[in-house]
């Protein structure tokens, strides 16, 4: 059970920069997040972490040791790779028995983690089997599997559940995140599925670039967005921006909506919005359309309920709580703050 | 109109597939004919009094005259053939032993190093094993000379690997390359050493490398002619390849029975463990092939 801190850590490969002084700390048995597109570096960080790349500046502290240096053994971290790397000559069984066996932990303590650790994945019908044997959702669960039996300073683990089905998904993702709350111990879970993230950080940090866009709690992350580039990455749909003359305007879907929901009391900013399509989902309505005064390609979103009687073609006066609008700076992407 | 065109096409696939398996066969079993001729001859020859191998009249693959054992206790009883096989077998697995133990590291770290220099030193190091003994063997005999060790086995367990680690560098270079890193680095976070997890998941991982490294390099040790023979001199200390034809050719005489039964004595125990090994090897040298 320990705390990660990075400080400064930057890593270049040749005169690409893959990691950007990112700066990170976790707090004691926390569920962190690393949220971000695809290149932007959420794997070169976990692998900083795991001793696996020496940085090109910058520190890692596990549990306040500074770890700079130090042999992946040394810093005792439990690594799910994107990859899975399962070893290909080993059963399912010894996969994961491996870092126990580095452990030197004794043969009927092996069997009883290794047993536990393949009934929590559900893949205990494999045990015997070798990883070619299997497919990709199972091979995950065993490297998964193989991480858990351990009992690490740190989780790290690197788009864990991507290769399994909506369903096992969501299963495993409860039973990992109960796991993880039972024995506490700080884990780094990389994803970039946004809605993996939201459901189960206890904080998000959402990366672009090498950098650190923002680092908070879902709700902050949702609501509170530092930039325009979180504001769309997270949020499905995504967060309407509309391009002023001085600021871009932002405001999610679900607090766009008709006038007449609002009481005499919030005074709405209010906008006029064309209706071009209306798409059914069963719990909500999504309304696709543009807002009068703004360029016409900007693709404007409202989240209604199913029951709101809105026509194809016609235009709505519509309004956003001024509390539910963010303004941000068009040249930087940043925040306005404070003058909503 | 489909239909019928489909048919033609799978009545000609479904042809096209027996002759296929027929052909293979054919070949098959006719290269099998060809490898396995010499050693065919050989064991007749070995069986055949005198009288029945120098006549021209008699049919050289069958016996005329009775076979006899008694070439075969030539060589055993009249030559130093015992020697020779011990002398054989300990160059071979000290050589099989120095090139493993050199080459396995120094492919694992070329095939590892970072940018096209691994590359390009592995093709380098290849080049070595290209300049033929012929050219080397008077250099080298000064060099073992100097080395006092001429008329000793060393100076052919130390002038062997100069053949056998380059290309075998070379070859497990292509295995090397063929394991993802994340294996190795899995079980370097899994708690080894960068030793440890080489030993424990890339090792297994290239054994069929290992194993046609073992099986050339002891060929190598048991066929090798011009070293061994402008080194070594004495009986006692002479290897197969030398020590027999020198000591069942005396001038013109050929004990030519003995020879056979030399030869079969050595390559059937070889054979044997070759096929033992069999799939492994085949793998070994194909996938050298394409990943090297
Ligand atoms: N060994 C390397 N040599 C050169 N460039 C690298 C190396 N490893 C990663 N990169 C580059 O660094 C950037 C970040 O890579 P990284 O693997 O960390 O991304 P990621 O966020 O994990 O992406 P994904 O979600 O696709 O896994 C990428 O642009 C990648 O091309
Ligand atoms: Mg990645």
């Amino acid at each position: 059970m320990s705390v990660v801190e990075v400080r400064g850590l930057t890593k270049e490969f040749g005169d690409m920069v893959a990691v950007d002084h990112v700066d990170l700390a976790s707090r004691e048995g926390e569920f962190l997040v690393l949220l971000g597109p695809s290149g932007c570096g959420k794997t070169t960080l976990l692998r900083m972490i795991a001793g696996l790349e020496e940085p090109t500046s910058g520190e890692i502290y596990i549990g306040g040791e500074k770890m700079n240096g130090l042999p992946p053994r040394i810093r005792k971290v439990a690594m799910v790779f994107q990859s899975y790397a399962l070893y290909p000559h080993m059963t399912v069984a010894r996969n994961i028995a491996f870092p126990l066996r580095a452990e030197g932990v004794d043969k009927a303590e092996q069997d009883k983690r290794v047993r536990w650790a393949a009934e929590l994945l559900g893949i205990d019908r494999y045990l015997d089997r070798r990883p070619r044997q299997l497919s990709g959702g199972e091979r995950q669960r065993v490297a998964l599997a193989r991480a858990l039996v351990r009992e690490p300073n740190v989780f790290l683990l690197d788009e864990p559940l991507s290769n399994l089905d909506a369903k096992l998904r969501a299963a495993a993702r409860d039973d990992l995140l109960e796991f993880q709350r039972r024995v506490g111990i700080t884990t780094i879970y990389v994803t970039h599925d946004q809605v993996e993230a939201m459901g189960m950080g206890d904080r998000i940090a959402v990366m672009r670039d090498g950098k650190i866009r923002q680092f908070g709690t879902p709700e902050e992350i949702y609501s509170d967005p530092a930039d325009t580039f979180v504001a769309t990455f997270i949020g499905s749909p995504p967060m309407n921006l509309l391009e002023g003359e001085h600021r871009v305007v932002g405001f999610r879907p679900e607090n766009f909506k008709p006038i007449g929901e609002f009481t005499e009391r919030d005074v709405p900013s209010t906008f006029r919005f064309h209706v071009n399509r209306s798409e059914y989902l069963g719990s909500d309505r999504f309304l696709y359309g543009v807002v009068e005064g703004y360029d016409e390609n900007t693709k404007v979103i409202a989240r209604v309920p199913v029951g709101s009687t809105i026509a194809e073609g016609a235009t709505y006066e519509f309004g956003v709580a001024a509390a539910d609008l963010c303004y941000f700076d068009p040249r930087t992407g940043k925040r306005l703050r404070g003058d909503a | 109109m489909a239909a019928t065109t489909l048919e033609a096409q799978r009545r000609r696939a479904e042809l096209k597939r027996v002759w296929g398996r027929v052909s293979l066969y054919v070949l098959a079993i006719t290269a099998a004919l060809l490898a396995a001729f010499p050693f065919l001859w050989s064991t007749i020859t070995m069986f055949k009094q005198d009288q029945d191998l120098y006549n021209r009249d008699n049919n050289p693959f069958w016996f005329t005259l009775p076979p006899t054992l008694e070439h075969i206790r030539y060589l055993f009883e009249n030559t130093a053939f015992l020697t020779f096989v011990r002398n054989t077998m300990v160059v071979g697995l000290a050589v099989v032993a120095i090139t493993l133990l050199i080459s396995l590291p120094a492919a694992y770290s070329l095939a590892r190093l970072a940018g096209r220099w691994g590359e390009r030193m592995g093709i380098a190091i290849f080049l070595v094993y290209l300049i033929p003994p012929t050219l080397l063997f008077l250099p080298m005999s000064r060099v073992v000379a100097s080395l006092g060790l001429l008329e000793s086995l060393w100076s052919l367990i130390l002038v062997y690997p100069t053949i056998t680690i380059p290309i075998s560098v070379w070859l497990l270079m292509g295995f090397f390359k063929g394991i993802p890193r994340d294996i190795e680095e899995q079980a370097m976070v899994d708690g080894y050493t960068r030793a440890g997890a080489v030993m424990r998941t890339v090792l297994p991982l290239v054994f069929p490398g290992i194993v046609a490294v073992i099986v050339f390099s002891f060929t190598l040790s048991a066929h090798e002619f011009i070293y061994a023979l402008s080194f070594i001199s004495s009986t006692a200390n002479k290897t197969i390849s030398v020590g027999v034809p020198t000591a069942l050719v005396r001038g013109d005489v050929f004990f030519w029975q003995s020879l056979q039964a030399a030869a079969v004595f050595v390559a059937l125990p070889i054979a044997i463990v070759f096929n033992l090994f069999l799939d492994r090897f085949i793998a070994g040298f194909t996938m050298g092939a394409v990943k090297g």
